[in-house]
Parts: structure tokens; sequence; C-alpha cells
């Protein structure tokens, strides 16, 4: 626990602190964020029409805490040789960056599938982009309601 | 009726009335619901799993230090306790138990280091270090599944009745007691988490918000971080005090460790 | 110390699927974070993990900061043949782990 004088001092001292270093928030935080979720989507999919179906993303409608969300997808395929899932993303556009997870896999998985937990700064909409080995892209979306935890650690000042 | 007799009889009902608030209050053993039953589907699959709760990265580091010499005298846990999964069954789910050496009450983490100094001639765990949180979750892990069985006898009833009186104190700036949200309102949301009934059934536990593993002392003082009251340093006697309060309180659920929690 | 956890069959029939999940102890610090001070706090991730069965890839994960901490992945492959299957996870910070299974196919 920092005692009044430690603070102050600290204080003191950060006010020489570089203007780079003090928090700042973004006046254009989510029309930056949704431009950046658009230029990670043509990272992705570049010219190519990405398709609604085939893939399937599962996350709690509304979840415990926006620390860990269970997130799982999985892809409609065959996973032969001839026909099979390249890769899979999960994107969202209000986290500060849109990238979340990329998936590189082949017909040695059996299954087009991924299960992890990840981290959700708001309500938002994640999307699951799959790129299958003949070149189309499949997408599915999945809406998440975050909030805030109670009884939090900080607030100590 | 005399005006007198009126405010009188008045008076008398409306402090029966409080009386009777304050004993209501007290959760039925029978309506006790661990904080796993108010978690979504999702979480509660996350603390079911071995292959998937992250307190087991905890409990297989305690494993390690189990079995690891340590101190002067050269002594691993095991050297003296043999396997944990045989000799420490049931130990978690009757902590805190009263300590002879130090005349009161004392915490698992506090058990632990008693040892370490003790018998091993080590230096003590620091608090919420990732040894002590390792070694105390291996140890509280072979409670899993077993119910809570806290013995109050002559010597520590005077410390759960501390414990029972700080539960119930209205403190800090907030002014609220334990109670008043533990047991009066639980399952109703603040600030879109459900309250919970606060049993401390899977203690040391991974908590989303940590996003690691921690221990109850380390939860009882986030919560009076929340109601803006003076927080007590780790181990101290009133923290140990509501430790055993808590757990006398879920005598009889079952040890979840390691329990996952939002 | 415990660095990764990873569950798998230990042996399976030839050409089975078999589930795969794994856990790495990690913070997964996202470099968004601030200290009380306002400072930042560095970024410090996990940023890949490779799933190699008898030295083929079979699955590879790039992970970003959105990735809680201690990350979970889970995720199929098909028991080809017996052997080795190595789980290795890279990250920030010289991180580097890597667990290794052995699986018996009939």
């Amino acid at each position: 626990m920092i005692t009044r004088r430690e603070f102050l001092v600290l204080t003191a001292a950060s006010v020489a602190v570089p203007a780079a270093v003090k928090a700042q928030v973004d006046p254009n935080l989510v029309a930056n964020r949704k431009a950046a979720f658009q230029d990670a989507l043509r990272r992705i999919v570049s010219d190519a029409q990405v398709r609604r179906g085939r893939v399937k993303l599962q996350l709690p409608p509304l979840i415990d805490n926006g620390n860990s969300v269970p997130l799982s997808v999985a892809v409609e395929s065959p996973m032969t040789d001839a026909d099979h899932v390249k890769a899979i993303h999960v994107l969202t556009e209000k986290n500060p960056l849109p990238d979340v997870v990329s998936v590189r896999l082949s017909p040695r998985a059996g299954r087009a599938s991924l299960a992890t937990r990840v981290r959700l700064a708001d309500t938002q909409t994640v999307t699951a982009i799959a790129q299958m080995s003949d070149g189309s892209f499949w997408s599915d979306s999945a809406e998440v309601v975050v909030t805030l935890s109670a009884c939090l650690e900080e607030g100590l000042i | 009726m005399s005006l007198r007799t009126g405010v009188r009889s008045l008076a008398w009902v409306a402090a029966c009335a409080l009386l009777a608030n304050a004993w209501a209050a007290e959760i039925p053993l029978g309506e006790r619901r661990s904080g796993y039953d108010l978690m979504s589907r999702e979480t509660r699959a996350m603390q079911d799993e071995d292959a998937t709760n992250p307190g087991m990265l905890w409990v297989l580091d305690g494993e390690a230090l189990w079995n690891r010499k340590a101190g002067a005298a050269e002594r691993a846990c095991a050297d003296c306790h043999g396997d944990a999964r045989a000799s420490m069954k049931g130990v978690a789910a009757s902590y805190p138990a009263f300590d002879s050496s130090r005349a009161r009450p004392v915490s698992l983490e506090q058990r632990i280091n008693l040892c370490r100094t003790g018998r091993q001639k080590a230096a003590p765990l620091a608090y919420e270090s990732k040894e002590l949180l390792a070694l105390s979750a291996y140890v509280a892990r072979q409670s899993r599944g077993l119910p809570i069985s806290i013995l109050i006898d002559a010597r520590s009833k005077p410390f759960l009745e501390a414990g029972r009186e700080a539960f119930h104190r209205r403190q800090g700036q907030l002014n609220l007691a334990c109670a008043q949200c533990h047991d009066d309102n639980w399952g109703k949301r603040l600030a879109g988490s459900v309250i919970p009934q606060a049993h401390p059934t899977g203690y040391p536990l991974y908590r989303l918000e940590w996003q690691g593993l921690g221990s109850l002392q380390r939860r009882l003082r986030n919560c009076l971080t929340g109601i803006r009251a003076q927080v007590p340093d780790f181990g101290a006697a009133e923290l140990v005090d509501l430790e055993l309060f808590l757990m006398w309180r879920a005598r009889g659920m079952k040890i979840e460790t390691p329990a996952v929690r939002p | 110390m415990a660095r990764a956890v990873v569950t798998l069959p230990a042996q399976a029939k030839r050409g089975e699927i078999i589930e795969i999940k794994t856990l790495a102890a990690h913070p997964m610090e996202t470099g968004f974070r601030r200290t009380q001070l306002g400072e930042l706090i560095p970024r410090d991730i996990i940023r890949r993990f490779t799933c190699t069965y008898n030295g083929t890839e079979v699955y590879r994960v790039d992970l970003h900061p959105a990735m809680s901490a201690n990350p979970l992945i889970a995720f199929t492959t098909v028991a080809t043949e017996s052997g080795a299957l190595s789980f290795q996870w890279v990250g920030d910070n010289g991180y580097t782990v890597t667990e290794i299974a052995s699986i018996r196919v009939e």
C-alpha cells in the first residue's frame, strides 16, 4: 500500500515524465477501431468475397468476465487434400487490436476447429473467417455482452 | 390506551422487528449454494476439467515443491508427510485450525509456513507468492470433493465469534457489512455480476478478473477495498478469524480447489 | 515448474481423430495496461504455438494480445502413426517452451 508521502513524491516526479507516457483516450476511438477491423479483414481476404456460412463461432451471449471469454470455432469441411480449411482467423471491432488469433491447418487436423479463451474489451461482435483450399472465404459472427466485475483490486487511491 | 403506552408498544414492536431481521438474515443450511452454481456453463466447464483448468498449472508446481528438499534441514514436505494424496486428504477441509504453538487458529498458508520455518528450517514463503499459492493449491486439491469440516471447541470458539462479529459489522466508507450483500442480497446483481453467498469452497482459486490464482485473503482484501474499508495485511488476525467463520459457515459444502470464478 | 500442460490420449486407432488440449503458464501482458502512475506495461505475450507430429507441422496458431492469460488451445489431429507429438510455444523476451508426448497408434 503506497504511503501519502511516497505518492506525493512520485506524483511530483511524474510531472517531468514525457507526454507520450501519459494516458490519453483517443477521441475517435470507435471509428478508428472499426477502421482497423476493416484493414485486418482486407489483409486476410484482399478483394475476395466473404460468404456467411460453413463456419460456426460460439461464444457465451453474456459472459462472466471479459478477461477470459471461452470461444470455439468449427468449420464444416471434409478436410481432404482436395477440400479443406487452410486457415481460421478471429477478429473483433472494439478491442485495441482487431486480430485475436489465427490458425493454420491442413487435412492432418481431421476437423477444422479451435477452442480457446479470449479477451473482449467491450460488448461487441466477434467475427471468425475461414480460408478454404479453393481460395474461398466463409465467415460467422457472434454478439457478446461484456460487463464489469464488482469488488476489484484497483481503487486504493 | 394512553399516548405514552401506545408509543412504548410501538417502540417495542419496532425493536422486535429489527431483532428478527438480524437473526433471519443467516442463510438456512439447506439453501446454501456455491458460487459455482451462479457461473455460466462455460466457466463451470473450465473448472471441471483438469485439462482446461488453469489452476492446475499451480497444482503441478505445488507437487514439484512438495517433493523438493528445502532449508537447512534439507527436508522435503514428502520426507515427513509422504504421498500428499494420502496424507493431505481432508486437511484443507479442516482449515483454519487451532495451533497450540500460536494459541490461535491458523490458515493453511500459515500452517505451511510453520512447517517451513519449524521443520524445514527454511525461510517462510511470502503471502501470495507463486510458491505458497502452488503449495496450498496442491494440498487443498487433495481435499477436492470432501465436505468442509471445521472443528470448533472451547479454544477456537472465541476466534469464531470474532469472525462472526466481523462478518456482521458495518465498515468502510460505504458502511456495509459482509452479511448485507452475502446473506441478505445473494443472487441479485452488483455492477453486472451476480452476488454469491461467499462460501470459500474452492480456494486458492483462479479468478478470471486476476488472470491468475489467488488466496481467500486476497479476495477478502478486494472486498474490503470495494467497500472502502481499511484493508488488513495478509496474515492479520482479523483475516484469519474471518476465514475461520466463513469456512465454518460453509460446513458440509464440498471443497472445489482449484476453483474458477469470475 | 509446470510451464505447460498437455492432455491427449496415450493411444489411438489409425485414422482416429484425437482431441488435444494444451494450457501454457503465461500472463499474456497486452501492452495496453498502465501502472497506477500511468506508465505503460510493455507487451509480453506468447506469439506462436506449433504442434508437430513426428516432425510434420499439423497445427499452428498465431496469438495476439487478445488471447487470455494462461492460454488454452484445444484442437484435433488425425492419429496417423505411433511416435512423438511435439508442442512448442514461442513468445516475447525469449520465451520458449516445448512439451513432448508419445502416442501409440494401432
